[in-house]
C-alpha cells in the first residue's frame, strides 16, 4: 500500500509536469527542455524564500510559482520568441542550454549536497487508516496537484480564455486577425507552463532535498510519459500521469529492479501499437 | 527515350559529385599530417580523446545534419559500446581489436532496435524517445552487475594488437586510435558522398517528395540511425581502450547534450564541422575542468548563442564566407 501510495505521489508530479509541457507544446510547438530545472527553481525559490526572508510555505506555494514563471516570460520575449519561424528543433536546443545554465549556477553556489525544507507545521505528522499509515503532506500533495491539474483543465476547456488558447492553437493567424493579441497570449502561456513546473517543485521541496539536479532526471521520465500519452489533450496528459505514476508504485512492489525502467518499457509498446500516443492525434 | 537520356546525364553529374573534391582531399591530407605529428607536441592522452570524439560528432552529425533526425540519446550507443568494449577486453581477454569490434556491434545493435522504434515518430517527439530510451540504457547500465554500477568498469588492460603488438606505450596507442577514427571519418564521408546519402538529403529536404519517388524513407532512416549508432559505439568503444575505463558518465544524458553541441557549434551538415566542434569543446572542457560547475554553465551559455545567432556553426561560416562546400 505505501509504495501505491509513493506510486500517486509520483504520478502527481508527472502529471502537473507533463501537463505544464503539454499546455506549452500546444501554444508555442516546442518542447521545453528547461522544464526540469524550472521544477527545480521552484524548490530553491522556496528554500531561499524561507531562509533570506522568512515567508513561509503557504506564500510560497503562490510567489515562487509567480516568480518562477516571471523568469520564464523573460526567457519567452528575450529568447524563445526568436526562433518560432525556424525548425521546433531549435526550442529543444535552447531551452536544453537554459537548462544546463540554471543548474549550472545553481550546482555553483548551492552544491549538490542537497538543502533540507521543513514540511508545514499544519501539514506535518499522518493518519492511521487501520490498513496503513498515511503522512498528511503525501496525501496533501495529490489533493494540491489534483486541485492545480482540474483547475487547469477547466480554465483550457471550459472558459472564454482557454477557448482562445484553444483557437490560436488550432490557427493563431486566424485569432490575430480576430484582434486577439497572439504573441502576448503565447508568452502568457509559457510564464503558466512554467509556472506549473514551479508549483510542483514547491510541492516536491519539503519530501525530496532541494538540489540543483532533482529535475534532470524527472524531466526524461516525464518525457517518456508525455510520449505515452500524446500532447494532443490536456486530459490526456493528466491521466497518463497518474496512470503511469501507479504502475510505477505497482512495478515496485513486484519486480523492484524493473520499476526504474517501466515507463520506457511502456513507452516502446505504446511505440509498436499505437505510435501518436494514447491520448495522441494521428500526426 | 528521352527520359533514358535525361536518367543518363544525371548519372554523369551524380559521379561528379561522389569523387572526392580536391579541396576536400587538401584538407583531409593536412589533416592526417597534422594528427601524426600531433602525439609529439601535446599529451597523447588528450589527442586521442579529441579523437574519439571527432569522430562521435561526426557520426551523430550523419543523423543530425545529413539525415535531419535529431536524436537526444546518442550516448546510449557511445557509452554502450564503452562498456561491451571495456568488458570483452578485461573478462573475456579480447585482444583490442576485437574489443573494438564487439562494442561497435553491440552498439550496432542497439541503434538497430531503439531505431525502429523511435523512427515511428517525427521531429520533436523522435528526440523525446531518443532520450528516453537511452535513459533506460543509463539505468541498466546503473543497475547490471557487469557494468560495476556506480564505479564502472575500471583498469580495463591495454592489451596488444593482433595479439602481437604491444599498445601499452601512449604513442603505439595512438597510432592504433588514429587509424580507427581517421578510418571511420573517412568512411562517414564516402557514406553521405554515396548515392544512399544523396536519397537521405532529399529525405531530409522534403519527406513527401522522397516517399512520392518511391523511396521506402522509414527503411532508409532505420539505415542511417543503424550506422550513425555504429559509429557512435566505435568511439565509443576506442575510448574505452584509450582511458582503460568505461563509466557512467559517458551513458549519461549530459553526454549526448555535448554531442549534439560540439556538432552545433561545428556546424551540422558540414563535414569538418563536428571536428572543428569535437576539438574546442574538449579543449574547453580540459583546461576549465578547474572551474567545476562553470564547464556546464559555459556549455549552456554556448547552446544558447549557438542556437540565437550562430546557427550555421564554425565552419558553416566559413563555407559561407569562402562559397565552398566543407
Amino acid at each position: 500500500m505505501g509504495q501505491l501510495l509513493l506510486g500517486l505521489i509520483n504520478g502527481s508530479f508527472y502529471a502537473v509536469l507533463s501537463l505544464g509541457l503539454a499546455v506549452i507544446f500546444g501554444l508555442l510547438n516546442i518542447i521545453n527542455f528547461s522544464h526540469g530545472a524550472q521544477y527545480m527553481m521552484g524548490a530553491f525559490v522556496a528554500w531561499m524564500l524561507l531562509n533570506y526572508l522568512g515567508i513561509g510555505y503557504w506564500p510560497a506555494l503562490v510567489l515562487a510559482p509567480l516568480i518562477v514563471g516571471a523568469t520564464g516570460i523573460v526567457l519567452e520575449k528575450v529568447a524563445l520568441s526568436r526562433l518560432y519561424k525556424l525548425d521546433h528543433l531549435y526550442g529543444l536546443l535552447l531551452t536544453f542550454g537554459i537548462a544546463l545554465i540554471i543548474q549550472g549556477l545553481f550546482r555553483n553556489y548551492y552544491g549538490i549536497s542537497g538543502l533540507p525544507y521543513q514540511i508545514p507545521e499544519a501539514l506535518s505528522g499522518g493518519q492511521n487508516l487501520g490498513f496503513m499509515f498515511l503522512p498528511n503532506y503525501r496525501a496533501w500533495i495529490v489533493v494540491a496537484s489534483v486541485v492545480v491539474c482540474f483547475s487547469t483543465w477547466f480554465m483550457i476547456e471550459k472558459t472564454r480564455l482557454g477557448a482562445y488558447l484553444r483557437a490560436a492553437t488550432e490557427n493563431p493567424a486566424l485569432v490575430g486577425a480576430f484582434g486577439i493579441n497572439v504573441p502576448r497570449m503565447i508568452t502568457l502561456t509559457y510564464g503558466f507552463g512554467v509556472a506549473l513546473a514551479a508549483f510542483a517543485g514547491v510541492l516536491a521541496a519539503p519530501i525530496y532535498a532541494v538540489n540543483p539536479n532533482m529535475g534532470a532526471d524527472l524531466i526524461i521520465v516525464v518525457f517518456a510519459v508525455v510520449v505515452i500519452g500524446g500532447m494532443g489533450s490536456i486530459m490526456g496528459a493528466i491521466v497518463t500521469g497518474y496512470g503511469l505514476g501507479l504502475i510505477e508504485g505497482l512495478t515496485r512492489v513486484f519486480y523492484p529492479e524493473g520499476s526504474a525502467v517501466v515507463i520506457f518499457v511502456i513507452m516502446a509498446i505504446v511505440l509498436l501499437i499505437k505510435p501518436e500516443g494514447l491520448f495522441g492525434r494521428a500526426a | 527515350m528521352a527520359m533514358t537520356e535525361n536518367e543518363s546525364g544525371q548519372e554523369v553529374r551524380f559521379l561528379k559529385e561522389v569523387g572526392m573534391p580536391r579541396l576536400h582531399k587538401v584538407i583531409f591530407l593536412v589533416l592526417l599530417g597534422f594528427l601524426i605529428a600531433l602525439p609529439f607536441m601535446v599529451y597523447p592522452i588528450f589527442a586521442m580523446k579529441v579523437m574519439c570524439f571527432a569522430l562521435f560528432a561526426a557520426a551523430f552529425n550523419l543523423l543530425l545534419g545529413f539525415g535531419g533526425l535529431l536524436s537526444f540519446g546518442h550516448a546510449a550507443y557511445f557509452g554502450g559500446a564503452s562498456y561491451v568494449a571495456a568488458h570483452a577486453a578485461k573478462v573475456w581477454g579480447f585482444t583490442p581489436e576485437l574489443a573494438v569490434l564487439a562494442g561497435t556491434l553491440a552498439a550496432a545493435l542497439l541503434g538497430l532496435a531503439i531505431g525502429s522504434l523511435a523512427i515511428r515518430r517525427q521531429g520533436i517527439y523522435f528526440a523525446m524517445v531518443t532520450l528516453a530510451f537511452a535513459q533506460m540504457v543509463y539505468f541498466f547500465a546503473l543497475q547490471a552487475k557487469f557494468t560495476g554500477g556506480e564505479d564502472g568498469i575500471q583498469s580495463v588492460p591495454r592489451g596488444d594488437l593482433f595479439g602481437m603488438f604491444p599498445l601499452q606505450d601512449n604513442i603505439a596507442l595512438y597510432f592504433f586510435v588514429l587509424a580507427i577514427t581517421f578510418g571511420g571519418i573517412l568512411a562517414l564521408y564516402r557514406i553521405v558522398h554515396s548515392p544512399f546519402g544523396q536519397v537521405l538529403k532529399a529525405i531530409r529536404e522534403n519527406e513527401p517528395r522522397a516517399i512520392s519517388l518511391g523511396y521506402q524513407v522509414n527503411r532508409y532512416k532505420l539505415m542511417v540511425f543503424t550506422l550513425s549508432a555504429t559509429f557512435a559505439g566505435l568511439a565509443g568503444a576506442t575510448k574505452s581502450q584509450v582511458f582503460q575505463l568505461a563509466s557512467l558518465t559517458d551513458v549519461h544524458w549530459s553526454m549526448s547534450g555535448e554531442v549534439v553541441l560540439m556538432t552545433l557549434l561545428g556546424g551540422m551538415g558540414t563535414i569538418f564541422g563536428p571536428l572543428v566542434g569535437a576539438a574546442i569543446i574538449v579543449t574547453m572542457q580540459n583546461y576549465l575542468a578547474t572551474f567545476g560547475a562553470w564547464v556546464t554553465i559555459i556549455q549552456g551559455v554556448i547552446f544558447v548563442l549557438g542556437v540565437l545567432l550562430f546557427r550555421e556553426g564554425i565552419i558553416g561560416v566559413i563555407s559561407r564566407l569562402l562559397k565552398r562546400r566543407l
